[in-house]
This record gives structure tokens, C-alpha cells and sequence, in this order.
């Protein structure tokens, strides 16, 4: 049996935690599920997790967001509640890719309307001859 | 496939992976497997003293055990990666959360690798966010897909999954 854990962050203005948790509950599989301010942790049987997460997405397929994660929730060398708070390590990167969550989940509608978007052209390095050139110009001659 | 991300822990690369129906490699599994084992020798990560061992597969014995250690952890993902997406110079990877050796090492070994890799920025706004987005469907749709593609039941997620390979 392989167990694992899995992390759902929510970034949507339609569906709150609660909602999924709720939702989780409902489907009465055997998991063990984890309210958390940025959205629900799912531990149980590989196939069980990845299925019931799977149902879970599409109630707003560009607001949520999942990754696995290697602790379960409330692993006492993890939890603040054993650590006498502060931000458990592995918060920081989750908080420094929410920000970016609300532009990922615009571009992920827009890829499916099947918008192409304008792709940046590399900035060309400046030619070695050039600046040679550009350095003899600017030469001050005596 | 199984893609390679780096940063390992991303949430944004794990999930477009998973999204366009590949396998991410990401450091959690490892973490996961390692916390999971029975008995903790050496809590929280339960790196052991031999870990920095199999990392010298990787890194001389003068090396640091912290890189030789994480190095450890990486192997089974670079051993199994048959592709990779790479964002270039993540914040994460700056300060007492990242090693900059081991970093710069993982970088090295996915290029000397030969695998097909897509390397980005991350993004700031929500052009780029859409180019960014863009470009990883593009490469993962480019890569053959993953052979083992979960169908999941979303009635009743107790009933075994169906995969791809049976279903042919």
C-alpha cells in the first residue's frame, strides 16, 4: 500500500476550503483530510487520493493547484504546533508561487480558448565588433 | 513521461506536469518515501549518516555532507527523468532554504544528461504568466505522452483505475 499526501491550494474567488472539505467528506472515501488556510491536505492510498483530487479540480479546474507532499499533516517535526510556531519550512516557496497563482490560472483559460500568446524575442547580445567599433568612435584622439 | 522540475518543490511545475498528463519528479516523493520508512533514525528529513554516501556518487569526499546528502535525494529523480523543465534562478533557491552547489550541480547533470529540457523565467505578470504557461504545454505536448495515463472514476473513487495500457 502506498500512501501519500497531497496538497491542494486553492487561489479562487468561487470556492473556499470549507467548500472542498465538505466536498472531500461527501465522498466518504477511507483519507484522512486537513483544513488548512491556503486549502486542504488529502492523505490515503495513492489511487484513492489521486482520484478523489481529480473530482475535486473540476469544481474549478483553474483555482486549484496540487502537489504532493512528503510529510502528513501534523507530523510533529513539521507542524507549528510542535515547533513553537513560525512558518514551516517548505511555506516560504508556497507562498512566494501564490502570488503568481492568479496569472497562472488566466493563462491557463486562455490556453484553452486557444490563445496564442505573443512570445518575447530574445534580447540579442551586443556584437563584439560592434562595441569595437563603437569604443574607437567614442576614442578621444590627442 | 517523467519530467523533471526544478525547483523540485513547485507547486506551478508539479501541477502543469500532472495537468498535461505527465509524471513530475519532484523532490516531495523522495522527502515522502524517506519520512514514511518505519522508524525515524534521524529526524525530520531522516538523513542518515550513510546518505552523504550514495551522494559521492555524485561529489567528492571533500565536498560538503549537505551537498553529497541532498545529493542523495536527487538521485532516484535524475535517474528516472526522461525530460526536464527548469526555471532559471527561482527566489527559493536564494539563502538558508536552497544550496547553491547542489543547485548548480543538478543543473549541470540534467544538461550532460542529453534530455529534452525547457528552460524559463518565472513569471511576473500575466503576459508572461501566458507564455510561460504556453511554453510548458507546448514541450510537454511535444514529449510522448506518459504510458501509464490514470483514468480516474470521480463516481466512486474506491473502484480501481482503469489505465491506458490495459484499456488497448
Amino acid at each position: 500500500m502506498d500512501t501519500i499526501t497531497k496538497m491542494v491550494v486553492i487561489n479562487s474567488s468561487k470556492l473556499l476550503p470549507s467548500d472542498v472539505v465538505i466536498k472531500l467528506y461527501e465522498s466518504n472515501a477511507d483519507v484522512l483530510i486537513k483544513e488548512t488556510c491556503f486549502g486542504v491536505m488529502v492523505t490515503g492510498e495513492r489511487q484513492v487520493v489521486d482520484s478523489l483530487i481529480s473530482s475535486i479540480r473540476k469544481l474549478d479546474p483553474y483555482g486549484i493547484f496540487v502537489k504532493e507532499r512528503g510529510f502528513a499533516p501534523g507530523e510533529p517535526y513539521r507542524c507549528r504546533a510542535t515547533r513553537r510556531g513560525g512558518a514551516r519550512p517548505g511555506f516560504h516557496n508556497l507562498e512566494s508561487e501564490d502570488k503568481l497563482l492568479p496569472h497562472i490560472a488566466s493563462a491557463l483559460r486562455a490556453l484553452d480558448k486557444g490563445e496564442i500568446p505573443k512570445l518575447k524575442q530574445k534580447k540579442i547580445k551586443l556584437d563584439i565588433e560592434k562595441l569595437k567599433s563603437i569604443i574607437k568612435g567614442t576614442e578621444v584622439s590627442q | 513521461m517523467k519530467v523533471f522540475i526544478y525547483p523540485t518543490n513547485s507547486l506551478i511545475l508539479s501541477d502543469l506536469v500532472e495537468r498535461f498528463g505527465h509524471e513530475p519528479l519532484a523532490i516531495m516523493q523522495e522527502v515522502g518515501k524517506k519520512v514514511r520508512s518505519q522508524g525515524l533514525d534521524s529526524p525530520p528529513m531522516n538523513i542518515t549518516p550513510e546518505d552523504p554516501k550514495f551522494g559521492l556518487k555524485y561529489a567528492a569526499v571533500e565536498v560538503p555532507s549537505g551537498v553529497r546528502g541532498r545529493m542523495s535525494l536527487f538521485d532516484p529523480l535524475l535517474q528516472n527523468a526522461e525530460a526536464a523543465i527548469v526555471v532559471r534562478d527561482p527566489v527559493i533557491s536564494f539563502g538558508c532554504m536552497g544550496c547553491a552547489r547542489t543547485n548548480e550541480l543538478v543543473n549541470f547533470l540534467l544538461r550532460a544528461k542529453k534530455i529534452p529540457l525547457l528552460e524559463l523565467d518565472y513569471p511576473s505578470n500575466e503576459e508572461d504568466a501566458k507564455e510561460f504557461v504556453y511554453k510548458i504545454s507546448e514541450f510537454l505536448k511535444s514529449l510522448k505522452p506518459a504510458d501509464l495515463k490514470i483514468q480516474t472514476n470521480i463516481e466512486n473513487p474506491k473502484t480501481p483505475l482503469i489505465f491506458q495500457k490495459e484499456k488497448k
